[in-house]
């Protein structure tokens, strides 16, 4: 694909890039590196190390690098999509290594369920953005110059640049050359007029803050990862189930889960409390399509800062969560505490309250487990039960006769257990999920024929257990709120280079960076007359370019059509002008 | 609040007659490229035949000769049509917000419907930014009308077939100001990706004919190719589009991570549906570099806006679906 427009530019065309070494992703970032540098590719003789490490810096540095970088970072962040992952999925990860015994450990050895952290991901972003640092620092020094920078001396022949329009004007050169730099300050170039045998000639450049953009998209993705990499580091998130009158407070202890970064620790979460009034949730119940579908979770709470500080009021919902002086606390999900009472076979109240059944499906299927450790049977021996179970908010069969919960609300609430007894494994002191009963030395409760006893209860029945191990009620259901508390630092200074980079990418994509020069010549024998030359040369594609020669050149005309008759307008603001007797030959055309 | 049935109903009414406006829109740019083909052809043969009578050898200076001014009655007849559809289309799409009461972009079928209503518009402005402009030949931008309403109309009968939901209210995870912003910028750089798609696509055909011509090849068949501009032309038009689109993608991303900040309580996840957007941005990135890369023509660049188009396909069709995460709420 040819670029460029004609073979005898490109001398002049490389000349402007490598003398700038700037466009908007152009060039390969380096200044140009002397000619006359002792060439190391003097033959097949060794590198000494410092030369070696230079020319790997060359490599690191350069264009085709970064690109390849660019691309291995794409193919890397796929696995993360498909292997579960650990921050956001750690169940899921358990599930697939037990689906996958061969495949399993190997993708843990190679960090495949924590991909956006692992040693081979960090080693490519990392490397990109030293690249990238180290491409875009000397352009930076490059284009503090160019902005100093004037721009380069008229050509010879205008007719030889890409873009390449001339007239006659009804004016005298003086009168046609301020109308030139008039109309050319109007859009907004910066330019010199250079005064030349017979007439004179303005150079105009525009558009420098392209390459400002580009500097300042890439010096802010920099910014962004330090201010991302800051959060991660200062950052910590704990989750904790709360059921309807019950509450949270700012004590990691209490929490179900908590995990911070490296210098986060738990002192860092404010000592607030929180109590749950009331949980409002509401499905579609109209619409035959839609039926079942979530349309509202509120969860009604009481916040307080700080022990002894004034009891405030909140909604928290999802997508509006509550601020507690940097630190968010969101609605992450929701569901049913069936009210359990348990009389062991004493008589004796063992347990009663809300038990948090975790939902499994999109119609609120839920399940979860009580655990008893402390009950009496009837013939007062201590004996540990445990009850597991499904809980359905709308009971219903499905058509193979199993229940199955048919809508997420209240409708038909059904609870269904079977019962164990034997060794609970509270006492061994190892951590024990709440939601899960650990069945290895538990035998389960028959019902006298070999089948498992079943309990199915709607609120406000009892039943009781064979074997004298008691009863269980079910009073009736609450619901629950599961909260997420989280602070992440560095999320403003993240949002601010994010939208740093955008304005950058924006300049650097669609700001011109267009060269201009006119040149006037007296016409011989009129002094009222004038011929015009409008030339234009770009960096890269700029399909605007001929359009801001001929508009030069209109508003040349139409200035000087005007101005002709009346007198030559006053400069009113100081250009610098160079008083060129010569040819105005271009340093790139005269060597 | 309730949904208005009657008006969901007109929406789909509307959308309907749409697509058989597109339809016939399509035809008249086929045949308008066809006829185009042809009379490119016989006007070379002619050329080569009176320089053959003046006695010279027939050369030819131009591989592709400069487009004689015709009236090109099927285009006109195909951009008629297709401001027709446009404008069904758009009242398809205000119907389906107004009987919702919200922005109509809030499952996989409403993400169809708007984004290939933006993808029309976008089309309409540069047929009309391209006349205002006086531009004609090669810059009449009504070459890429055949390959705007095919995709269109593809997009909308899948959208139809296989994502199609009734209209309904928000789940409480989209019910929120800024799906109209993040999902809209999602769709406008959706809608320009495609386009720019549809322009590299037909880059890269046209530069494998203008190589076979120039070896001296005989290119046969796809006449209506001789119609549309030169490969560099088209690689520009690609370049403009894909550097606009990939602003919005941009955008995208940014105003996700702020809702997922609101939302999920922190600003970057790497949900599935992020990371795929992530990939797409950065494979952008890799077009956007490739592109001004010593070494790396237009021709393996475009490559890399293929692949990036397959991401966003693969991010719209497989990832929703298929891949479970914090995204697959937005409903089939």
């Amino acid at each position: 694909m040819a670029r460029t427009d004609g073979t005898h530019l490109d001398d002049l065309r490389d000349g402007y890039r490598d003398g700038q070494t700037s466009d908007g992703q152009s060039s390969d970032g380096q200044p140009p590196a002397p000619p006359t540098r002792p060439a190391a590719a003097g033959g097949a003789a060794p590198l000494a190390p410092l030369e070696f490490l230079r020319y790997c810096w060359r490599q690191l540095t350069s264009m085709r690098t970064a690109l390849f970088l660019l691309m291995l970072l794409a193919v890397a962040a796929v696995p993360g999509s498909t292997f579960p992952q650990e921050n956001n999925n750690p169940s899921g990860v358990a599930t697939w290594i037990a689906d996958h015994p061969t495949a399993g450990p190997w993708v843990e050895r190679l960090q495949g369920f924590h991909v956006y952290s692992s040693a081979w991901f960090s080693a490519i972003y990392l490397l990109l953005f030293i690249s990238l640092v180290g491409c875009v620092l000397p352009r930076a020094r490059v284009h503090l110059a160019a902005l100093r920078a004037r721009p380069p001396r008229t050509p010879t022949r205008l007719s030889r640049l890409p873009e390449h329009a001339e007239a006659e004007v009804a004016a005298s050169p003086e009168q046609t050359l301020e109308a030139a730099r008039a109309a050319l300050r109007k859009r907004r170039f910066r330019l010199d007029v250079h005064a030349e045998a017979g007439g004179g000639s303005v150079a105009a450049e525009r558009g420098h803050h392209r390459e400002t953009g580009n500097l300042l998209f890439h010096l802010s993705l920099v910014g962004l990862l330090l201010a991302v990499a800051a959060g991660s580091l200062f950052s910590y998130s704990g989750q904790r189930l709360v059921t309807v009158g019950s509450g949270l407070v700012g004590t990691v202890g209490s929490w179900d889960s908590f995990s911070g970064g490296v210098w986060a620790s738990a002192d860092d979460v404010p000592p607030f409390s929180l109590t749950l009034d009331r949980m409002d949730v509401a499905f579609e119940a109209q619409q035959t399509t839609q039926i079942g579908e979530p349309r509202q979770f509120a969860a009604d709470v009481s916040i307080s800062d700080a022990p002894g500080e004034p009891v405030r009021k909140e909604t928290i919902k999802v997508n509006h969560p509550a601020e507690l002086d940097g630190t968010q606390i969101s609605l992450s999900g929701n569901g049913y505490a069936p009210v359990i009472t348990y009389r062991d076979g004493s008589g004796a109240v063992v347990k009663s309250g809300p038990v948090p059944f975790l939902p499994q499906t999109a119609n609120y299927d839920s399940t979860g487990v009580v655990k008893l450790p402390d009950a009496t049977d009837a013939a007062g021996e201590p004996v540990q039960v445990g009850l597991r179970g499904v809980f359905l908010p709308s009971a219903t069969v499905d058509a193979s006769g199993t229940p199955v919960s048919g809508f997420p609300d209240l409708a038909n609430p059904l609870l269904i257990m079977v019962a164990f007894t034997g060794d609970l494994g509270l006492d061994d002191g190892v951590a024990q999920n709440v939601y899960e009963l650990d069945d290895s030395r538990l035998t389960q409760v028959s019902d006298g024929e070999g089948r498992p006893f079943a309990i199915r209860l709607v609120p406000g029945q009892s039943l009781e257990l064979p074997d004298g191990l008691g009863t269980v009620t079910f009073d009736s259901v609450e619901r629950f709120a599961s909260f997420d508390v989280r602070h992440t630092p560095g999320q403003r200074e993240a949002l601010v280079f994010a939208l740093l980079a955008a304005t950058g990418l924006i300049l650097s994509l669609f700001v011109p960076r267009r060269r201009v020069w006119v040149r006037v010549r007296a016409v011989d024998g009129d002094p009222g007359a004038s011929r015009l030359e409008v030339a234009g040369l770009a960096r890269g594609n700029d399909a605007g370019l001929r359009e801001e020669v001929e508009g030069v050149l209109a508003a040349v005309q139409a200035a000087t059509a005007g101005a002709a008759a009346g007198s030559v307008p006053v400069r009113d603001d100081g250009e610098r002008e160079h008083v060129d007797a010569g040819t105005g030959r271009t340093p790139e055309e005269g060597s | 609040m309730s949904i208005d049935e009657n008006i969901a109903g007109l929406s789909n009414v509307l959308l309907y007659s749409a697509m058989t406006a597109y339809l016939g829109s399509m035809i008249g740019y086929a045949a308008d490229l066809a006829d185009g083909g042809k009379e490119i052809r016989s006007a070379g043969a002619r050329r080569e035949a009176a320089a053959a009578a003046a006695g010279g050898s027939p050369v030819l200076t131009k591989t592709r000769p400069e487009a004689p001014p015709r009236r090109r009655r099927a285009a006109a007849v195909g951009t008629s049509l297709f401001v027709l559809a446009a404008l069904l289309h758009v009242g398809s799409v205000v119907a389906r917000g107004v009987s919702v009461h919200r922005v109509p972009w809030g499952n996989m079928y409403e993400f169809a419907l708007t984004g290939t209503c933006v993808v029309a518009i976008a089309y309409l402005i540069a047929v009309v930014r391209a006349r205002r402009a006086g531009l004609g030949g090669g810059r009449d931008v009504r070459y890429l009308g055949l390959f705007v309403t095919a995709p269109v109309l593809a997009t909308l009968g899948i959208a139809l077939r296989t994502f199609y939901v009734d209209a309904a209210q928000l789940v409480p995870a989209l019910d929120s100001y800024w799906l109209i912003i993040h999902v809209f910028v999602a769709i406008l750089a959706t809608a320009l990706s495609t386009i720019g798609f549809s322009a590299v696509v037909l880059q890269l055909v046209q530069e494998r004919r203008e190589k076979r011509r120039a070896a001296g090849g005989d290119v046969r068949g796809g006449a209506f190719m001789d119609a549309l501009p030169a490969s560099v032309e088209l690689e520009r038009t690609a370049f403009r589009l894909q550097a606009v689109g990939f602003v919005m993608w941009t955008f995208t991303l940014i105003a996700g991570a702020v809702w997922a900040q609101v939302a999920w309580n922190r600003y970057w996840n790497w949900d599935s549906k992020e990371v795929w957007t992530f990939i797409i941005w950065v494979v952008y990135a890799c077009y956007l570099h490739a592109r001004s890369t010593r070494g790396w023509d237009g021709r393996r660049a475009a490559y890399l806006a293929c692949l990036a188009f397959g991401c966003i396909l693969f991010n719209y069709l497989v990832v929703n679906i298929f891949f479970p995460g914090l995204h697959s709420y937005a409903g089939v």
